[in-house]
């Protein structure tokens, strides 16, 4: 069956043996969730090594996955593969990654493990081993999914387990703030069910075909109405905005960060978010390019206002953890006005920086749980000196905090500024107001590292022991992606650019008189040239005829920013 | 023999294909076995096990003959075409025996425990769902009243039979009263009708419309209006669900699984007949009352479900709730809606009698113990009964790999191809405030504060749970989680079942 499909849909392409290794890698971590639920209770010390080593199985699918990947065809789907689920229905089992979501599967796979490694749980080992699986099935499952159903079913799946963490095993607020993130992201997702239904009928009607909720064949061939596709976009667009989160409806994630255990907020900050972003790009701009041109505007403004917004609210906080919890709602800004710049180096970065956020600030909340773990409290005020007694343990948030700064030469400079030369060319001054945010980051983050361990240290802060072997190997993966992706991105950037490409070809394909916005930049003008030119007035060079498409975009650009 | 007998009669006998209606005369046929039996052998003779084995072994032979009908080709007609055993009915028939199956084995450790008279409540409970069996396969209004009263009233004395707590009697009276009152309606309704189109055959009433224009429609217009009404009662749709908490709360909590599991299966597979297949050729004038009923019915049910501090009236609520997501795809008036509704009814009722029956094994000793404060801590008390309620719950909220996502999913779709797309968002909205509800539930069982959660446990004993009421929460839950894994097996069934 897998054949007849393939010979029909020619961008498919499957390069490996083992063609399996995607659903094998999302069902392994649920396999391990039940083998968990089975085992008896008698014997704690063996739930976390089964979670450890179905986790392992999984990050090294994943590390094979990114071995045999095929980099010249970035583009199209590897590893493709369907299955029938719900024939009645048109759904089917659908998964294959490309160079958008390659790096998201490999980070996923590669983090939870280090999650369950370096956080133990507090009590009840069992459930919380069990949930941490589920939950990396439904992330990995997330990003793998090519057919809607799929995709939604596992987008939304992942609230159980969070659910579960937040409340059973967090702290402080923990089952309001469980609720709350529960509630929120549902409600998101509600409206993104009716969409994704409304819109295989719709497309199913127009085609004359029978209902498939394929994502390739309905994005490829775009049927729908102007007016339908944009509203259907705004109900995907919420889900994955309140998953991101954009502001206004990011206001779930600091509750939700502040409560949840360290590996719960780990796995939220490196993963979950992604969801989100992953989401606008592969259904958003893919199965909806002229709604995601129209409302760019609308969405780059979000991104900007949660950028300073964020970065302001992280500035004023007390706690140390909920000051990167605001950190996060202003990195993911970046993205969002990455993706949202539609051309190669704005949605490069934007992918780039999901797998910098994830790794960068995965990194920070374990450090600051390690703190917390030693301190028993996360108000800064309370905190202080701490690089004395745990020297180690500073200079290892000082290289994780500069990368989520954005230092150059650690990987959140080469993200950040892919995504700003993306929104210089495509929204100049919203890109200038998001440069500032860079500055911000530097204040709070380097400012709230003064306070915590900077200074002398006094009482209990003297005593803070330093980093444990155990915890050195668990930060140590994530430095060397730090540094590793700092220094010699090109690797990443080489799988990632032919599926961005693709995509903005997409864009451009399907949308009427938008052409990608490129640096308009004046060709080197010869002397010869210019005394030619001198006669003819309405001369004009390369350069200038892609200026002229541009402005047919940025006049319409220009004019829902005034909406938004 | 009976028939040479017959044959020799002055009468003309119709011709009746009896294997046709073994499932409705093997449930009343048992029942009234089951009386005479009772009330002829002592009981000390005969434990009170042997009710529900009794039961359940109806219920399970009644299935099979499901099961065996549902194989042959021709669809069984009786009495004249009076009752028709077709895909939609037998479907509906298996959803109320199976639930008559599930709730059978709970019943005798919960009868002992209470103190109900478990003979009188199984006689009662395969009476109502003869009834029930004959309300899905009515063809002729009169048909359908004749089977809706049978059920309502053995279902109005099942409310009153928890004697020792006035809250049951309560029920029962308040069920009584108002489901007489709809009763009227529901004939006023098929008087109309009656009067508009000449015939109560649901069949001649579709084909009459069919045919003929009614320059003057509106006697029909009332009589529809009527008959949603009287419908709508039993259905326990918003605004003619003020009876449902009530009752709910206050019947033994079996008797509340079925409430929410066969006595609704009924009124939907009667709605079904007669608006989208008898009123098909007026769907125009009925879907947009079906509309509003279906709107108001999901925002009272999940709002008022998110504020209870109750177990049961939780559950009553979001019953409540579920109804308004089946009206979505009774509006759709399509067959794909239909096939939606069968799969609800079929989830739900599995869902309802899996949640209620949790909820009866912690109600104590005078079946009054629901409050939420009952369940804090249940996670450290009885972590597979928590886990269990944790996932029917779930189910429920319609969270995926559950059967409650794909229930949810196909009245969405069948409203979205309706193109009833704000039908569709009421529905999904709704579901997340009826969510709270549900989160409210898991809360109270696992996030309580651990010192609180200390002492509850301490004070509160384990509650013992029982043979069959666990084999029917283990059956409930590996349903609900088998056919969110792979809903294909029974979307075949129900669109076989809607003629789709």
């Amino acid at each position: 069956m897998a054949a007849a499909v393939l010979a029909s849909e020619p961008v498919m392409y499957s390069s490996s043996s083992f063609v399996a290794a995607l659903t094998v890698l999302v069902l392994v971590p649920a396999a391990g969730a039940l083998v968990l639920l089975a085992m008896p209770r008698t014997r704690p010390d063996l739930f976390k090594l089964v979670a450890l080593a179905a986790s392992t199985v999984s990050a090294v699918l994943a590390v094979w996955v990114l071995a045999e990947f095929d980099a010249g065809s970035a583009a199209s789907f590897q590893f493709w593969q369907q299955y029938e689920w719900i024939t009645g229905w048109g759904v089917s089992w659908q998964v294959g990654v490309d160079g958008l979501s390659l790096f998201l599967v490999v980070m996923t796979a590669l983090i939870f493990p280090l999650a369950i490694v370096g956080v133990d749980a507090e009590h009840s080992p069992k459930p919380y081993y069990a949930w941490m699986l589920v939950l990396e099935a439904g992330c990995l499952g997330t990003f793998v999914a090519l057919d809607l159903i799929m995709f939604f079913v596992f987008f939304e799946i992942v609230l159980v387990p969070m659910y579960f963490l937040i409340g059973g095993w967090g702290h402080g607020r923990r089952a309001y703030a469980a609720t709350k993130f529960f509630l929120f992201t549902m409600f998101g997702s509600a409206l993104m069910l009716v969409a994704i239904v409304a819109l295989a009928f719709l497309h199913s009607s127009a085609s004359g075909a029978g209902v498939t909720f394929d994502l390739t064949a309905i994005a490829t061939n775009q049927l729908l109405a102007t007016n339908t596709a944009r509203w259907l976009f705004l109900a995907f667009a919420l889900a994955f905005a309140v998953k991101v989160p954009l502001f206004p409806v990011h206001t779930w994630l600091p509750d939700a960060h502040t409560n949840a255990p360290t590996a719960g907020s780990v796995i939220l900050a490196a993963v979950m978010l992604k969801l989100g972003t992953y989401g606008l790009v592969r259904f958003g701009l893919y199965l909806f390019p002229e709604a995601s041109v129209h409302f760019a505007p609308l969405m780059i403004t979000l991104g900007v206002i949660g950028i300073i917004y964020g970065a302001i609210a992280a500035a004023m906080q007390r706690d140390l953890k909920r000051l990167v919890a605001y950190s996060s709602v202003a990195h993911l800004g970046f993205i969002v006005i990455g993706t949202f710049a539609l051309n190669t180096e704005g949605l490069t970065g934007g992918v780039l920086q999901m797998v910098n956020h994830g790794v960068s600030t995965g990194a920070l909340f374990l450090l600051v749980g390690m703190i917390y773990e030693r301190r028993h409290t996360r108000e800064i005020s309370e905190l202080g000196g701490l690089q004395k007694p745990a020297p180690l343990l500073a200079a290892v948030f000082m290289v994780v905090m500069l990368s989520s700064v954005g230092l150059p030469g650690l990987n959140g400079f080469v993200g950040e500024l892919l995504v700003l030369l993306g929104a210089f060319n495509a929204h100049r001054w919203w890109a200038v107001v998001a440069a500032a945010g860079v500055i911000l980051a530097a204040v709070y983050l380097l400012w709230a590292y003064q306070r915590v361990f900077h200074g002398p240290a006094s009482g209990a802060n003297a005593e803070t022991p330093d980093l444990r072997w155990r915890e050195g190997l668990v930060m140590a993966p994530f430095l060397a992606a730090i540094v590793f992706m700092g220094v010699y991105p090109k690797p990443v950037i080489d799988r990632v650019e032919p599926a961005v490409d693709a995509i903005i070809a997409h864009v451009e394909d399907n949308v009427a008189g938008f052409a990608e916005p490129v640096a308009n930049v004046q060709p080197p003008v010869s002397l010869e040239d210019l005394a030619r030119s001198t006669g003819e007035a309405d001369h004009n060079g390369a350069g200038n005829g892609a200026g002229e498409h541009n402005g047919g975009y940025g006049g319409g650009a220009e004019h829902g920013e005034g909406d938004g | 023999m009976m028939g040479a007998l017959l044959a020799q009669l002055p009468v003309q006998t119709p011709d009746v294909d009896w294997t046709g209606l073994l499932p409705v005369l093997l449930p009343s046929a048992g029942a009234l076995v089951l009386l005479m039996v009772r009330s002829l052998v002592p009981s000390r003779v005969m434990p009170a096990v042997l009710d529900a084995v009794w039961t359940f072994a109806v219920a399970v032979a009644s299935l099979v003959s499901v099961v065996v009908l549902w194989q042959r080709d021709a669809e069984v007609q009786a009495f004249g075409s009076q009752l028709v055993m077709d895909g939609m009915a037998l479907f509906v028939t298996a959803v109320v025996l199976g639930s008559v199956a599930l709730v059978a084995p709970t019943l005798p450790r919960y009868c002992k425990r209470v103190g109900v008279a478990s003979a009188e409540l199984c006689v009662l409970i395969l009476l109502a769902a003869a009834g029930a069996v004959v309300m899905a396969g009515a063809a002729d209004l009169i048909v359908l009243f004749l089977g809706l009263e049978t059920m309502s009233i053995a279902a109005y004395v099942m409310a009153a039979l928890n004697l020792r707590r006035l809250e049951s009697l309560e029920a029962g009276l308040k069920y009584f009263v108002l489901g007489a009152f709809s009763t009227a309606f529901l004939l006023f309704g098929i008087a109309l009708v009656y009067g508009a189109t000449g015939t109560t055959s649901l069949d001649e009433i579709g084909r009459h419309l069919d045919t003929f224009i009614l320059l003057r429609d509106g006697m029909l217009l009332a009589g529809s209006a009527m008959l949603l009404v009287g419908l709508g009662f039993k259905v326990a749709a918003a605004p003619f669900h003020a009876w449902a908490p009530d009752t709910y709360v206050g019947a033994p909590t079996p008797v509340t699984a079925l409430m929410a599991s066969a006595v609704k299966a009924a009124g939907f597979a009667a709605l079904i007949r007669v608006f989208v297949e008898a009123l098909g050729t007026r769907a125009d004038d009925w879907r947009p009352a079906v509309f509003a009923l279906a709107c108001a019915t999901l925002a009272v049910g999940s709002v008022l479900a998110a504020v209870q501090s109750d177990a049961k009236r939780i559950l009553a609520y979001s019953s409540v709730s579920h109804a308004g997501f089946i009206l979505v795809g009774v509006q759709a008036a399509s067959d794909s809606g239909v096939a939606a509704v069968l799969f609800y009814l079929a989830v739900y009722a599995v869902i309802a009698v899996g949640s209620f029956t949790v909820v009866a094994v912690l109600s104590g000793q005078r079946d009054d113990r629901t409050g939420l404060d009952t369940l804090a801590g249940l996670s450290s008390r009885r972590p597979a009964l928590a886990l269990g309620l944790t996932i029917l719950l779930l189910a429920q909220a319609g969270v995926p790999f559950t059967s409650g996502f794909v229930a949810k999913f196909s009245v969405i779709a069948a409203a979205v191809e309706a193109r009833s797309y704000w039908l569709a968002v009421v529905a999904m909205v709704s579901a997340v405030v009826a969510a709270f509800a549900y989160l409210r539930v898991v809360v109270a069982m696992y996030f309580r504060d651990s010192g609180d959660e200390a002492e509850t446990a301490a004070e509160a004993p384990k509650p013992a749970i029982g043979l069959g009421a666990g084999a029917v929460i283990v059956a409930a839950v590996l349903f609900t989680v088998a056919l969110g894994v792979v809903p294909g097996v029974l979307e075949s069934l129900t669109s076989t079942a809607a003629g789709l």
